[in-house]
């Protein structure tokens, strides 16, 4: 499945000029920064305490005794239940995609720079561990140490590791083909001093474009994760949580299931129209379209 | 043609092998150790001891791989932890209702997909090309799962015309079990197929810029003719890549979207498996599933050398 990866070294220069940002990059940036605020204003205020729950007012549509978006089966407000949820899904996303891009960085640009047979070696290994998706690694972890964030979080990082490889190797190999590594070769420069002067700047772009379309599969596998029961806490605010917890209720209130699920999709298309935005602007295969 | 297929074939076989590795190994890192795990904290540690003599896990480690593995070859995927039942007899049972989930989710995608994607593309110019592409960003960002809550709300719960959830086997009686199924099956083809879509409008505006095709055109055909005649065996290339991942994407997918609607498929059972502790079994299940992963990316493989004769001389 890597022949379109295969071809990348003979493309174009990866030049940028004249390519602009496009208006999915402010969309999709707007709505990311939305939630962003929102996780980081929850930490100081919420309109009520998120934990907090009042039976008499249990299952209140939107609007009701105060309560902006409602309460939910057992009272608590939802519009604070979404808000500190959405603390819950940054969290997650910064460490598992930051684990990713950590690892898989360095392993993609020594992928494009090694002899043919050891990148073979290591594409083949990123291959077999694309048959460990997040979901699948996560339940894994968790039949061993138990679920939570933290092993949610650790699997989901481990599991996105491999498309940083691929991407970040694919634009490794059009850097490496420019005229100016083997004149760097030439005036005496280290393998690793090219790595980081030369293909490191020049990849960071692709690496920023894989972290926003992982961003958004790392939210999809938490709240995946939390509504089956085996991520956030029972204590954790999440999306993923709210969504388990309403199912109770779904024949009768369907809208407490529809705010954390369409907070879910809200964050989801903000990251991925981000990441479509930002290919445009990045991807050195896209040159001159 | 034979020496690639060959060699994709050892590929194949190293990988399952490897993997298989993997899985056993993550699976046995396991702090205290499994028979702790299936008594409880609570238990003597000659209690302990004496689980771990008669699972054998007082062994060395390659020597516990080699008996698994000797078993799974042989169909024999031990006994559950937890129950102390054989787990091959369900594992099969549970694999084929998932199957039926996921390919019925597969076709109707596919259904979704192809007419619309070749519309978007060959109209990507006028409003009706537009609009499809505008309905299919919004259907991405909807995983399955969420679609399927949506569609018990209101089909099942509010307005009755499906059943909520549950499984009947098709040979017993295959109106209830398309009835119990179709709600499942709407919700994996509908996000899978929007998904989809883009794909096949992005492969199919490329091959439409390709000489070829404009040279169909000068002899007379008219632009979706000749597209159908010659562009769409091309267009299969790239889409074929992403139906491979999807494949294998639904079939993980199945463990939440089975926890919606109570399907008693190979994700559920992998679900109370990890709930248990059962750790023999869900290594048995995600063996089961790599190997699935595995092998659609080795059938991808293939099939492109079916559709794309240039690969073949290579």
């Amino acid at each position: 499945m890597t022949t379109s990866l295969e071809k990348a070294p003979t493309g174009p220069a990866p030049t940028h000029d004249g390519r602009r940002i496009g208006p999915l990059v402010y969309i999709g940036g707007g709505i990311v920064v939305l939630v962003a605020i929102v996780g980081v204003i929850s930490f100081f205020w919420t309109p009520y305490d998120p934990g907090f729950t009042d039976t008499s007012l249990a299952k209140a549509g939107p609007g009701v005794g105060g309560h902006l978006l409602g309460t939910d089966r057992l009272g608590r407000d939802i519009a604070s239940l979404l808000m500190a949820g959405a603390r819950t899904t940054l969290y997650v996303g910064i460490v598992a995609v930051g684990i990713a891009a950590l690892v898989g960085t360095p392993l993609g640009i020594l992928a494009a720079m090694v002899p043919r047979r050891w990148s073979e070696f290591l594409m083949r290994g990123t291959d077999i561990m694309l048959a460990f998706p997040a979901l699948l690694l996560a339940l894994m972890f968790a039949a061993i140490w138990g679920g939570g964030i933290t092993t949610s979080m650790l699997a989901i990082g481990i599991a996105s590791i491999p498309s940083f490889i691929r991407v970040v190797r694919a634009g490794a190999l059009v850097v490496l083909a420019q005229d100016y590594i083997p004149a760097a070769r030439v005036a005496g420069r280290r393998p690793f001093a090219i790595a980081w002067t030369h293909v490191l700047p020049n990849v960071l772009g692709l690496v920023i474009v894989q972290a926003s379309v992982s961003y958004a599969i790392a939210i999809l596998a938490e709240a995946g994760l939390s509504y089956l029961g085996f991520g956030a806490g029972l204590t954790t605010a999440s999306w993923g949580l709210m969504l388990q917890e309403s199912q109770v209720t779904l024949g009768t209130d369907p809208l407490i299931t529809v705010w954390p699920a369409a907070a879910i999709a809200l964050a989801v298309v903000g990251f991925n129209l981000l990441g479509d935005g930002l290919r445009d602007r990045f991807d050195p295969r896209l040159a001159g379209r | 043609m034979l020496r690639r297929l060959g060699i994709r074939t050892l590929v194949l076989l190293a990988s399952v092998l490897v993997a298989s590795i993997i899985d056993f190994l993550v699976m046995a890192v396991v702090p205290g150790s499994p028979a702790q795990v299936t008594l409880g904290i609570g238990a003597t540690p000659d209690a302990v001891a004496e689980l771990e003599q008669q699972m054998g896990l007082n062994r060395a480690l390659p020597v516990q791989y080699l008996d698994w593995i000797g078993g799974v070859v042989r169909g024999d995927f031990g006994n559950s932890y937890s129950s102390r039942q054989p787990i091959s007899a369900d594992l099969l049972d549970r694999f084929s209702v998932t199957l039926w989930l996921v390919l019925g989710g597969m076709i109707l995608s596919l259904l979704i997909a192809i007419p619309l994607g070749v519309i978007a593309a060959v109209r990507h110019r006028k409003l009706s090309g537009i609009l499809i592409s505008g309905v299919s960003q919004v259907g991405v960002a909807i995983p399955a799962f969420l679609a399927g809550l949506l569609l018990v709300s209101f089909f099942a719960l509010r307005w009755g015309w499906f059943p909520p959830n549950g499984y009947v086997v098709p040979a017993d009686d295959p109106v209830q079990f398309v009835r119990h199924l179709a709600l499942p099956w709407i919700a994996l083809g509908v996000v899978q197929g929007a998904v989809l879509t883009r794909y096949v409008r992005s492969a199919v505006l490329d091959e439409m810029g390709q000489d070829y095709l404009r040279t169909a055109r000068s002899k007379g055909l008219r632009p979706l003719q000749a597209l159908m005649r010659h562009g769409l065996r091309n267009a299969a290339v790239p889409v074929l890549t992403v139906l491979g991942v999807q494949l294998v994407t639904l079939m993980i997918g199945a463990v939440v979207i089975e926890r919606v609607f109570t399907i008693p498929g190979i994700g559920s059972m992998l679900t109370d498996a990890v709930a248990n502790r059962d750790l023999i079994t869900v290594q048995g299940i995600v063996f089961v599933l790599v190997v699935f992963a595995l092998l659609v990316s080795f059938l991808v493989d293939v099939l492109y050398l079916a559709i794309d004769p240039r690969l073949r001389t290579r």
